[in-house]
């Protein structure tokens, strides 16, 4: 199959499948971050992430077509707004959902996702009832459009390099908060001891309430990013729910470095071998090998001991 | 500790679980065929081949604690296996001379292919299929659970191992056309040896061979239950890590309930081949997988004719409300999922023994006998 191109035609293959790899890459950090830090943390799978994200897409495309009827001037600018509000809307839904749905089911672990599972399709279909069963997609502003010629066969289209700026920001923020804030230390300590956590002072509930709150609030902003490249319907965000829950086990929970690593080998391993195959068989072969890598050594890459 | 010691006690059946399944049996033996057309009959057939499902999770979640996202995995294998049979037969060189390569299926003719695949070659016998029907799905589970539960994987890794492979599975159905039949699956299916299956008349035997096959698969897991194997499901679920310190394999015993189920799963994926006529991917993937659960949670993930009962009431609901209000539905649905775990996370058989049983006098409640324990602190432990 290598036969019928150059060199230097392969060459451009590679960068711009990687490329396309990036953009999936970005896409799956930005799901898998939220989740990581909400299963890292309370050992909670939420089925319903992908609609939170999928909220924050909506919340973009309000955005835009707000921006578009009433301010028109602004419309250059009004992606910063979107991704505010989706952050803010995912995050107050998911503090709402802690508190009503989540802080009951602690002890019960495989019961929450079955209940978030339930979200799911509750959300499903309000956006459905709400925004249409059909796809919508925003306009994106003009500076984003069109591409850049890196040279005469490598093209890299705007957008997707704004995505993965946002996620390369977001990213660091999460860091920062996690390891370097106040709020990160009592996280971390909640993690790695809840008892003795709460002995010392902290409010394990409270910390909860608002890792859930801004896992949630991240998952928005990953749908805010995600309207960058591919149009928003009812269910899309079940389509990269288990992709996200395998980047997240196969990096190993509590993990950042490691679900950042297999956001990347995951997404980089999907998209090249697209090219050879078709999409569908893509997806196969990577979620086969992650499975079979997840058979073999269970705790995922990078595993940390924590005292349960 | 009352409680425990009397199900040592007891026999094979206790009295109340003896009636119970007599008057289940009754139900669907001789009033439902007397009340029901033969459309009707035909829908609850398809109900009771879902039961097979929530049984078989009764043992894997219920007792083993194991949680399995997958289950339709199982019965989309197995239907797949009936329904290869079946559209062999359906694509003898008689029937299918008008396509290029006569003999083979016609999706397979459609993909340009042109002689039969090796794997489909065994399923031109019957007894070779319905040996497959079982074997398939169980081997496919136990190398899942080997892999998995060797390694003290459990919980919510489980359930998302089990989910991805359902994902996995559904994918390469749909994009195997070929060989699988693709989205569609594989549909046209006519004749079991010779004999007509889409008739009525086929379909109202096939419709009580399926309840005769639930009935002994209710009566084999009443036995499981029962057994000593039963008793240490439960406190393996209880307290996984004091069952390894007394001496036994935990990972044997899981892996026993999983393919359990997997097995009963793969006998209703074949019933519902035979009685509905077709098998696609959608039954394959995650969505009926995890709804599959919740017939079970709703019946009761603790008893077994609680968990038939979850499988016909959610599917009644689903075929009346989807009927009428489609929208209503799937929020339904939803509200149903997070209703059962947050208010009645022992189903109705649950609700049942709580509410009603007390009123009933010396008539104990089946589900609690088996562990003696309230229906909040009765979730399987981590």
């Amino acid at each position: 199959m290598f036969g019928d191109y150059t060199l230097g035609q392969l060459g451009s293959i590679f960068v711009m499948q990687g490329f396309a790899g990036l953009i999936l890459f970005s896409v799956f950090l930005l799901m898998a971050l939220g989740l990581a830090i909400i299963f890292g943390q309370m050992g909670v799978i939420n089925m319903a992430h992908g609609e939170f994200m999928i909220l924050g897409a909506y919340m973009t495309y309000l955005t835009s077509k707000l921006f578009e009827a009433w301010a028109p001037g602004l419309l250059a600018g009004y992606f910063f707004f979107a991704m505010i509000l989706a952050f803010l809307a995912s995050a107050a839904l998911g503090a709402l959902v802690e508190w009503a749905l989540i802080s009951r089911l602690y002890k019960r672990p495989l019961d929450t996702m079955l209940a978030t599972w339930g979200l799911s399709l509750m959300l499903q279909q309000v956006y459905r009832s709400v925004f249409g069963a059909r796809e919508v997609g925003v306009d994106l502003p003009p500076w984003m459009l069109g591409s850049w010629q890196a040279t005469d066969s490598i093209e890299i289209p705007i957008n997707g390099m704004f995505v993965m700026a946002l996620t390369l920001l977001i990213t660091i923020g999460v860091a920062i908060l996690m390891y370097k804030s106040r709020w990160g230390q009592q996280v971390r300590a909640v993690v790695q001891n809840r008892v003795m956590a709460g002995a010392v002072g902290i409010n394990t509930e409270r910390v909860d309430r608002a890792t859930f709150a801004l896992g949630c609030g991240i998952a928005g902003v990953a749908g805010s990013a995600f309207t960058m490249v591919g149009s928003t319907g009812p269910t899309a965000g079940q389509l990269y729910i288990v992709d996200s829950f395998l980047v997240v086990v196969f990096g190993g929970a509590q993990s950042l470095i490691g679900t950042i690593a297999s956001a990347f080998t995951i997404s980089q391993s999907r998209s090249t071998l697209e090219f050879f195959t078709s999409g569908s068989m893509a997806q196969v072969a990577t979620l086969i090998g992650v499975v079979i890598i997840l058979m073999i050594r269970p705790q995922g890459l990078f595993a940390t001991k924590v005292r349960r | 500790m009352k409680d425990i010691n009397d199900a040592r006690e007891n026999p094979f059946f206790r009295r109340q679980e003896l009636i119970g399944l007599l008057i289940f049996a009754a139900l669907i033996l001789v009033v439902f065929p007397a009340f029901l057309d033969t459309f009707r009959l035909n829908l609850v057939g398809k109900y009771l081949t879902y039961a097979f499902v929530t049984v078989g999770l009764v043992i894997c979640w219920g007792y083993g604690g194991i949680l399995s996202l997958g289950q339709g995995i199982f019965f989309g294998l197995g239907g797949y296996c009936m329904a290869m049979f079946l559209k062999l037969e359906a694509s003898s060189v008689a029937n299918t001379k008008i396509q290029s390569t006569p003999g083979i299926p016609d999706f397979m003719d459609w993909n340009q292919l042109t002689a039969l695949p090796w794997f489909w070659k065994p399923f031109h016998s019957l007894p070779a299929s319905v040996i497959a029907v079982i074997v398939v799905p169980t081997a496919f589970a136990f190398v899942i659970g080997a892999a998995m539960f060797k390694r003290r994987v459990g919980g919510v890794y489980f359930a998302i191992i089990t989910q991805a492979v359902a994902l996995i599975l559904s994918i390469l159905i749909v994009g195997q056309q070929g060989y699988t039949g693709g989205i569609n699956g594989i549909t046209d299916l006519r004749t079991l040896l010779g004999w007509d299956i889409r008739t009525d008349h086929a379909k109202f035997i096939l419709y009580f061979v399926n309840c005769l096959l639930l009935l002994g698969a209710i009566l084999l897991t009443q036995y499981v239950t029962k057994s000593k194997l039963g008793r240490i499901l439960v406190a393996m679920r209880e307290k996984e890590d004091r069952v390894r310190f007394s001496g036994y394999s935990v990972a044997d015993f899981k892996i026993f309930a999983f393919c359990f189920a997997a097995a009963l799963s793969a006998v209703g994926g074949a019933m519902f081949t035979l009685q509905v006529g077709f098998m696609s991917p959608s039954f394959v993937g995650i969505t009926p997988s995890i709804e599959m659960v919740i017939y079970t949670a709703v019946g009761g993930r603790m008893s077994i004719l609680g968990s038939v009962y979850g499988a016909l009431i959610v599917n009644f609901a689903k075929t009346t409300l989807s009927e009428s209000f489609p929208e209503l539905w799937l929020f339904g649905l939803g509200a149903l999922f997070i209703a059962v775990v947050l208010v009645i996370p022992d189903g109705l058989a649950g609700m049942l023994s709580h509410y009603i049983a007390p009123y009933l006098g010396k008539l104990k409640p089946a589900s609690d006998a088996v562990n003696g324990k309230s229906p909040l602190n009765q979730t399987p432990a981590e």
